[in-house]
């Protein structure tokens, strides 16, 4: 457990979770964090598998970062986790591994996290000049309306009646959209 | 009549700068383009027939996968993951039930899991088959193509046999598959593992030596082993560079560890070295095949959890108990449990990995594609500077990406 020491000893206050499916997680805070994972390379984490963020919607603070990293020596795997407000930025990592320069930029893209010093945070699945964050959970799945009437997908998408997930409910109206026509469903 | 006066130092001084700025052409690659394998989009900035700066654009195939999964149920998701890498939709549907077994902690019947590495590995062939083919046509070498076609057609009767269709085949449910293996399927792989590394061996005759293959594909887009590492580099592009990184050895699933089979690895990392690592992977997934065929244990093909997995379909269909189980998984999805996992699988193009973060029922509060394409393409910034334009079809095929996993 090395690198658990590691974590107690560059970043105090780190809070480890319940091992969960034989996988350890950490919550660092995130002023510790450019500093944690120069040292967790050092230490043979050399493969960061992946990068996302988080949207817990309606707490505070609102996002999670989360690193997936992996020790290709000792065949291990480490989750570190790190927690931001809206509008705050995360230190990036891209100056400690290459690959999270593209990962970063997704986060941004889709979530909306900042990565304070990354060096081209510019969106890169959607366009430049889009104006919402697709992955936040107040963005509904249809889609909001743009003011770029030029570009394509500026509507919103035509869902009839969907996303047909059913969930515990006492009215089978609202369990089952689907089980009332569609006059009578509220679109 | 008026005179102008030139001045002998200004002359000189202009003439040396523009000698020393040039005349850069922008060059803009794609996004449909036939060597881009999709809708990837390249700008280059040349200087004359050499490559000064790359700027990778990715994102016209985006469908927003991961936001369509937040709102739906975990079965529901399997569709989708035959369109990620779509080369191989077998191998997505595994690794995505993989990742949510993990998540409610499943543990397949010995049966389960041999036959989703037939799949697995079936996948692969057919894959890297195109791959090849592909990649051969960029370079010239047209005929390839047709050849790796008629064996990715045999593959694709065993797949139809299997599943019921041939490309979306949507096989596997949260605990197990759609259905057992079929009579006759069995017989259909041990036949295709007969005379496929014959085949093999003749794709590798018209290439190994081949002058123009090699010229074009040697010592090209050169990628060190901690640069591949660095950009999350996975799969044959990463052991291609030398470092034997595989899932399937490190992180065993499926239990791959109970398999004899090598991990071939290139050692300069050249587009060549990539080429020679998907050839021979395809003679270990034979033997894989081999193996598996070999050892089909009998039994149980699903996990025996009635409130989570789909129950059969003769019993739903006379059975009140069923019906009502059937039911309740169908339109509330399997009951997760709360937590996080990451699972990454051995996909023919890398490690595909799924970050599932579940607050409970049946559909996910996250759903994360770690897409091997996608972290593959990140390098195409750093290493395209330096190469000619000639080289980008090379080492793009070299890459074997798809777009459709990249952008999600």
């Amino acid at each position: 457990m090395g690198q658990d020491v590691l974590i107690e000893e560059i970043a105090p206050g780190a809070e480890k979770l319940p091992d969960f499916r034989g996988e350890s997680s950490w919550v660092v805070a995130k002023e510790k964090l450019s500093e944690l994972m120069t040292s967790l390379k050092a230490k043979g984490y050399t493969y960061l598998v992946d990068l996302t963020a988080v949207d817990h919607h309606g707490t505070d603070p609102r996002f999670e970062v989360v690193y997936e990293l992996c020790n290709l020596r000792e065949k291990k795997h480490l989750r570190i986790k790190t927690k931001v407000a809206e509008g705050d930025a995360v230190p990036t990592v891209s100056n400690i591994w290459k690959t999270a320069d593209w990962h970063e930029r997704e986060a941004w893209d889709m979530v909306g996290v900042r990565f304070a010093d990354h060096p081209d945070l510019r969106r890169i699945l959607m366009w430049d000049g889009y104006p919402h964050h697709p992955l936040r959970k107040d963005f509904p799945l249809e889609g909001l309306p743009t003011e770029m009437p030029d570009i394509a997908f500026t509507a919103k998408a035509p869902l009839e009646g969907g996303p047909f997930v059913t969930s515990s409910a006492s009215l089978t109206q609202d369990r089952e959209p689907r089980a009332h026509p569609a006059e009578e469903r509220s679109l | 009549m008026s005179t102008t006066t030139l001045e002998f130092g200004d002359t000189l001084a202009r003439t040396a700068e523009s000698e020393d700025v040039g005349e850069k052409l922008v060059l803009n690659i794609g996004p449909s383009h036939p060597s881009t394998h999709g809708v990837l989009r390249l700008v280059l900035e040349l200087d004359g027939e050499v490559i000064t700066k790359v700027d990778t654009d990715i994102g016209y195939l985006h469908r927003g996968d991961e936001k369509i999964a937040e709102n739906m149920t975990w079965n529901q998701f399997v569709p989708y993951t035959d369109r990620l890498d779509y080369m191989a939709p077998l191998a997505n549907n595994v690794a995505y039930a993989c990742a949510v077994e993990k998540l409610m902690g499943f543990e397949l019947p010995p049966r389960a899991k041999v036959t989703r590495v037939i799949c697995c590995e079936l996948a692969r062939i057919s894959a890297h088959l195109l791959g090849l083919g592909a990649f051969a046509m960029d370079v010239g070498a047209m005929t390839m193509f047709l050849y790796t076609f008629t064996e990715r057609e045999k593959i694709y009767n065993l797949i139809e046999l299997l599943t019921g269709a041939r490309f979306t085949t949507s096989f596997t449910r949260v605990g197990g598959q759609t259905r057992d293996i079929p009579p006759g399927f069995l017989e259909g792989v041990t036949e295709f593992c007969a005379q496929f590394p014959g085949r093999l061996d003749e794709f590798g005759s018209m290439l190994n030596r081949n002058r123009i293959f090699v010229d074009r594909t040697k010592d090209v887009g050169i990628i060190p082993d901690d640069i591949a590492l660095d950009y999350g580099l996975t799969g044959p592009n990463l052991r291609g560079s030398g470092n034997p990184y595989d899932v399937r050895r490190a992180f065993p699933y499926l239990d791959y560890q109970t398999y004899d089979f090598e991990v071939p690895v290139g050692s300069t990392g050249d587009c060549y070295d990539r080429f020679a690592v998907r050839m021979e992977e395809m003679r270990q997934s034979v033997l894989i095949l081999r193996q598996a065929v070999a050892k089909m244990p009998g039994g149980a093909w699903q996990v025996h959890d009635p409130k989570n997995v789909l129950p059969a379909k003769d019993k739903v269909l006379t059975k009140m108990e069923e019906l009502i189980h059937q039911f309740l998984v169908v339109t509330q999805g399997p009951d997760a449990p709360v937590g996080e996992i990451y699972f990454g699988a051995e996909n023919p193009k890398g490690e595909l990995g799924f970050y599932l973060n579940s607050r409970g029922g049946g559909v996910p509060h996250r759903l994360k594609i770690r897409a091997p394409s996608f972290c593959n393409l990140s390098i195409l910034n750093h290493l395209l500077p330096g190469h000619t334009v000639s080289d980008v079809p090379a080492i793009l095929g070299s890459f074997d990406f798809v777009m459709g996993e990249c952008d999600r």
